[in-house]
């Protein structure tokens, strides 16, 4: 499986562009790294990849297919922030399995405490949310992974133990992973292959 | 607690920060140790009430028996996991802990008990938090004119111009808005406002993260430089690497206490000059490291284990360490909270 | 050795209850202070409140804890009647104003420009008419009464919340939880109920408490112009116009109970309306 971005150009309003007439594939299994300095865009073609945000040039294209629009979406994000990516007002379990019920070995894996299940999020600190928002992206379905400085808030051994679980699961299910960041050692550590977004050129 | 009562003595007989002449050298770790703490932190415990089961209340303890102390020149970095404290103990010092805190232990602050009254004189004063985000700054204002509000005395205008002009940030920079500004830039002017307060205690809660390379490196060198005229700075970062760049000496929280207090220098290598097993355990786990996770988490508030608190996941476990959390001692100069460091 | 600092955040809390004890003291109190002002209300006699001529203008005593009239209907009983109308009028009119800011904001938000353009123009239209204006030719063209003013108060006081949960709808449906859940395919109806409404909770709960006064005084200030409730019925704002006429004969009573009785209802009902929302609030929960 193929997810390929095509001649994408995007711009916030009328603004500069961000991103144009960029090219990026990435096949199932592989591992590709995004890098570049702050406001290079390298989140919104994460978004983009993830069907979060339409690019104004080009496409995305999954297996020789527009995104699907409506559905489980094959290419899954998660973000920096994982209070934000939780609803505060739901309990950890509502949030675990909205998209897909994880099994036991995957929360075991990831150190998710079943006691946990029964918290707000507001009583459970960042490293410990993102495990619960790594669990949710990794459905059954889930083809492609975009981590958005997935683990950059977090401790070092936090980030180990969540990247090997992802590696493992990836391995497992054969997905794809693109590791958005701006941590050298991290995307040296993990990547098959790594882009660097330099500043674009506007013709 | 036991570490610091020994020192205490000792550091009464010695000069007044206030004669601290402006120096220049990078790591003045010696000199630093002589002077009399800027901040001194024993035996600091903060609990939350907390409601289990309908009207059944609990204490949940997110810090115990934590120590530290920062001195004049000095910068600490206070590096530990989400959930370890590290946040927490910036605000019991700023005094900024919610309603539903209560705090324990011994805070001195130049050597007199910090008070709560003392907290609210000092805080935006000769203490400073350096906050996370441009959010901070208020959007409507140029930020020329915000870091002005914050001089204590002599010509604000001048004072201003002088801090943007040490850190680098053109003369045009006074007239624009926060959000016209870089992360970079952003962080430097947030620091300018400590510095033009004349703060003696900087608290840097963060200061990194979402920056890149460049950029970190800038915010860095400008609290090296605060350090260096004097000031006494904490630096709270999740990041190992960051607080390596610049920091003198590294606190490590782990579930709200500090297991180890260690000289920068140790870290390195494959972290055989580190005395705690956590501490060793974060390092190896660094991508540029061995990239080796260790099982298992940090325990939660509430179900904090009776003895060591790193007692679960730690290889070097043995039956004593269940026995109680074992006390900080002095260990080849650092502190360290484990019965097997050597 | 060990010493405890003195800070801010430590507060010995009173009669040692925690805060959640007291959270739902307050609750159970306020409650039932409402609840006894209806029973009271509902079930007293309306024998007192008949024209007994050979008991007029009597100050407070233990007979009539808060005197009676110029007509010797005792005034106690005539302010909890009062109450429990201006109670009943006012929880009507800013709970059905709620629902339809609720309903109004969550739609502008979520069901597209063509909607949302209609909806704010709807806002401004109302907003530029002066309210007490709206509610009279409102009030008058239903031909007063109960209904009358329970529609206009409702018809009112809609708009400006309906803005602020317009704008909460917006900020929620941008953020980065409602996002993830649009990836796993979840509809904008699932979204809305799931997501989006907890959230509301407690604008709900806010708008109530803040509605109610106005529309319990609303419902005076038009009753007192006459285009409210008849006369005949008891309301608070009829008592309160009427005694304005006695107040310089000295009768001070008149005026001040049913006034301050007021002023403690509305209080209640704020306590009540706080109380619930810390309750049900997980980031507030613990405080």
């Amino acid at each position: 499986m193929l997810l390929k971005g095509e001649n994408i150009g995007f711009r916030y309003g009328k603004g500069p562009w961000v991103l144009k007439e960029r090219d990026i594939t990435v096949e199932s299994g592989e591992i590709v790294g995004i890098m570049g300095p702050s406001g290079c865009g390298k989140t919104t073609l994460g978004r983009i990849l993830a069907g979060y945000e339409k690019p104004h040039e080009g496409r995305v294209i999954l297996n020789e297919a527009p995104l699907p629009k409506k559905g489980y979406n094959p290419v899954q994000l998660v973000f920096q922030h994982p209070e934000k990516a939780v609803n505060g007002r739901w309990h950890m379990k509502d949030t675990l399995n909205e998209g897909w019920e994880p099994n036991d070995e995957v929360l075991e894996a990831l150190g998710i405490e079943k006691a946990w299940l029964k918290r707000w999020p507001n009583e459970l600190s960042g490293g410990e949310l993102q495990r619960f928002c790594v669990a949710r992206a990794l459905g059954l379905q889930t083809r492609f992974l975009v981590a958005d400085e997935m683990t950059t808030m977090l401790d070092a051994i936090t980030q180990a133990q969540i990247w090997h679980v992802v590696l493992d699961v990836a391995k497992k299910q054969d997905i794809g992973i693109i590791v958005v960041s701006h941590e050298k050692h991290l995307i040296n550590r993990l990547c098959d292959r790594v882009i660097d977004l330099s500043p674009v050129k506007v013709s | 607690m036991s570490l610091a009562a020994p020192l205490k003595k000792e550091k009464k007989k010695l000069i007044k920060p206030k004669q601290i002449e402006v120096q220049k050298i990078m790591k003045p770790v010696k000199d630093i140790k002589k002077l009399q703490a800027t901040i001194e932190v024993q035996d600091l415990s903060v609990s939350f009430i907390q409601y289990t089961k309908g009207l059944q209340q609990k204490d949940l303890k997110v810090i115990s028996s934590l120590n530290i102390d920062i001195h004049p020149g000095e910068i600490l970095a206070v590096v530990g996991s989400s959930g370890s404290g590290k946040s927490l103990l910036a605000h019991a010092i700023l005094g900024i802990l919610p309603s539903n805190a209560t705090v324990t232990g011994k805070i001195t602050y130049k050597g007199e008990p910090l008070t709560s009254k003392r907290q609210e004189k000092l805080r935006g004063k000769e203490i400073a938090l350096v906050p996370q985000s441009v959010n901070y700054l208020d959007p409507l204002m140029r930020v020329g004119k915000q870091v002005r509000t914050a001089v204590k005395d002599g010509d604000p205008i001048k004072a201003q111009r002088e801090v943007f002009s040490r850190y680098y940030l053109k003369p045009e920079v006074e007239n624009l808005f926060p959000f016209q500004l870089s992360g970079g830039m952003a962080r430097r002017v947030l620091v300018s406002t400590a510095v033009v307060s004349g703060a003696q205690l900087i608290i840097a809660d963060e200061p990194t993260p979402g920056l890149d390379t460049a950029s970190v490196k800038e915010a860095l060198k400008c609290f090296r430089e605060l350090a260096d005229h004097g000031a006494a700075v904490m630096l709270i970062s999740h990041d190992i690497e960051t607080a390596l760049k610049i920091a003198d000496r590294i606190a490590v929280f782990y579930a709200g206490t500090t297991v180890e207090v260690a000289p920068v220098e140790d870290f390195k290598g494959k972290g055989e000059g580190l005395r705690h097993p956590y501490s060793k355990a974060l390092w190896g786990a660094l991508p540029q490291n061995d990239f080796m996770p260790i099982a298992g988490f940090q325990p939660l508030p509430s179900a904090l284990p009776p003895g060591c608190l790193f007692e679960p996941r730690c290889s070097m476990v043995t039956p004593d360490c269940s026995k109680a959390q074992p006390e900080a001692r002095t260990l080849r100069n650092g502190m360290v909270r484990c019965i097997h460091a050597t | 050795m060990m010493k405890v600092i003195e800070t801010t955040t430590i507060k010995t809390p009173y009669l040692k209850l925690n805060r959640r004890q007291q959270t739902i003291i307050s609750i159970i109190l306020s409650a039932s202070f409402l609840l006894m002002i209806i029973l009271g209300g509902i079930f007293s006699s309306n024998e007192k409140i008949q024209t007994y001529l050979e008991m007029r203008n009597l100050s407070p005593s233990l007979q009539h804890i808060f005197g009676t009239d110029w007509l010797g209907r005792d005034m106690f009983v005539r302010t909890l009647k009062g109450l429990t109308l201006s109670l009943g009028v006012g929880m009507l009119a800013s709970a059905s104003s709620v629902i339809i800011a609720v309903v109004l904001g969550m739609a502008a938000a979520t069901m597209g420009r063509k909607v949302d353009t209609f909806i704010s123009w709807l806002v401004d239209l109302f907003l530029s008419v002066p309210h007490l204006v709206a509610l009279i030719l409102i009030a008058f063209a239903l031909g007063g009464g109960i209904r009358g003013v329970v529609l206009g108060v409702t018809l009112t006081h809609w708009p400006s919340l309906t803005r602020v949960i317009r704008a909460e709808v917006m900020q929620l449906r941008s953020s980065e939880f409602v996002e993830i859940s649009r990836q796993f395919g979840k509809s904008s109806w699932w979204i809305a109920t799931r997501h989006i409404l907890p959230h509301l909770v407690p604008q709900f709960f806010v708008g109530l408490v803040l509605l109610f006064p106005h529309a319990v005084l609303h419902e005076a200030a038009i009753t007192f112009l006459g285009f409210g409730l008849s006369p005949h019925q008891p309301a608070i704002g009829i008592i309160l116009s009427e005694s304005m006429r006695y107040l310089s004969t000295g009768m001070w009573w008149l005026a001040f109970f049913p006034g301050l009785s007021l002023l403690v209802m509305v209080r209640a009902f704020d306590i009540l309306g706080e109380n619930l929302c810390t309750l049900m609030d997980p980031y507030r929960g613990h405080e």
